[in-house]
């Protein structure tokens, strides 16, 4: 499943403009944890968390993540939109809470690709 | 006598700048890209020199990102004059962390950042020392295991 597809049945929010809307959907990966993030989310995935600062953008970058949905209504900082626009990251928020979000992706079909 | 043909990069990374915050590892991957290194190796090393970039920044205060890229491996090393790891065994621990509140808000804080460098790097050293600061050098051979 494409990036743009999730984002629409979800009815999320994308901050961004310049993300692959194309991108192949791998699986998905939920964490507030950069790090844990970074050791655990592959190429290709979606990132449910309530982080919206710029390092996410940055993590999301150097993974190849599909997308970062940013859960629980939390605030997404204007420098981390930057920071994903200048390299080509899809950002998307929504007030559903983290774990709600995570069940309608797996209702979709997006596991955690392992 | 012919001398191995490298790429070298050098960075600066300021103390607590988290607006510039990943550049250097951004710029390397980059760099590894164009050159055409497998994907699945240029993550690693990125994810490497982000993890080692973030802890200078946060526990140091600043410090040197050097990449030396030859054809068959990449060399990281990331040095600082911080204040040193005391215990260098409890600080590879996963989970084990001296991270302040308003840096775990952040997201950092996981205990898991030199768990990760040792885990996606082919060879893994560390130098430390209170007072002096924190070497830590990483080694990724090219040979993609995607192929
Ligand atoms: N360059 C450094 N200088 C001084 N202390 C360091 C340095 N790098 C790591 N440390 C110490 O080692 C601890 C563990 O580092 P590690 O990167 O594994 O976790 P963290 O940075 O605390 O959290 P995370 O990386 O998961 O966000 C740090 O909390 C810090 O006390
Ligand atoms: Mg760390």
């Amino acid at each position: 499943m494409q990036i743009k597809e999730v984002i629409n049945s979800l009815n999320l929010n994308l901050l961004t403009h310049t993300g692959d809307m194309q991108m192949e959907v791998t699986g998905g990966y939920a964490s507030d944890l950069l790090s844990n993030v970074m050791g655990q989310a592959e190429p290709g995935m979606v990132w449910v968390t309530m982080q919206g600062h710029q390092n996410v953008a940055a993590v999301a970058s150097l993974i190849g993540l599909a997308a970062v949905i940013v859960a629980g209504g939390a605030p997404v900082e204007e420098d981390t939109l930057k920071k994903a626009d200048a390299n080509n990251i899809n950002i998307a928020a929504t007030d559903l809470p983290a774990y709600v979000v995570a069940g309608q992706l797996y209702a979709l079909g997006i596991t955690n690709g392992k | 006598m012919t001398e191995a043909k490298s790429v070298k990069m050098s960075y600066d990374v300021a103390g607590g700048d988290f607006d510039r915050a990943g550049e250097a590892s951004a710029n390397i991957k980059r760099m590894l890209q164009k050159i055409g290194i497998p994907a699945d190796i240029v993550r690693r090393v990125a994810i490497g020199t982000y993890e080692a970039e973030m802890n200078v920044l946060i526990h140091a205060g600043g410090g040197t990102v050097n990449a030396e890229i030859f054809t068959d491996h990449t060399v990281i090393n990331i040095s600082d004059h911080g204040p040193g790891i005391p215990d260098i065994k409890l600080a590879m621990q996963e989970g084990w962390s001296t991270a302040p509140d308003y840096i775990r808000q952040m997201g950092f804080g996981a205990g898991m950042g030199l768990p990760n460098m040792m885990k996606c790097s082919d060879k893994f050293d560390i130098q430390s020392k209170i007072g002096e600061g924190t070497s830590i050098t990483m080694e990724f051979n090219h040979i993609s295991e995607d192929l």
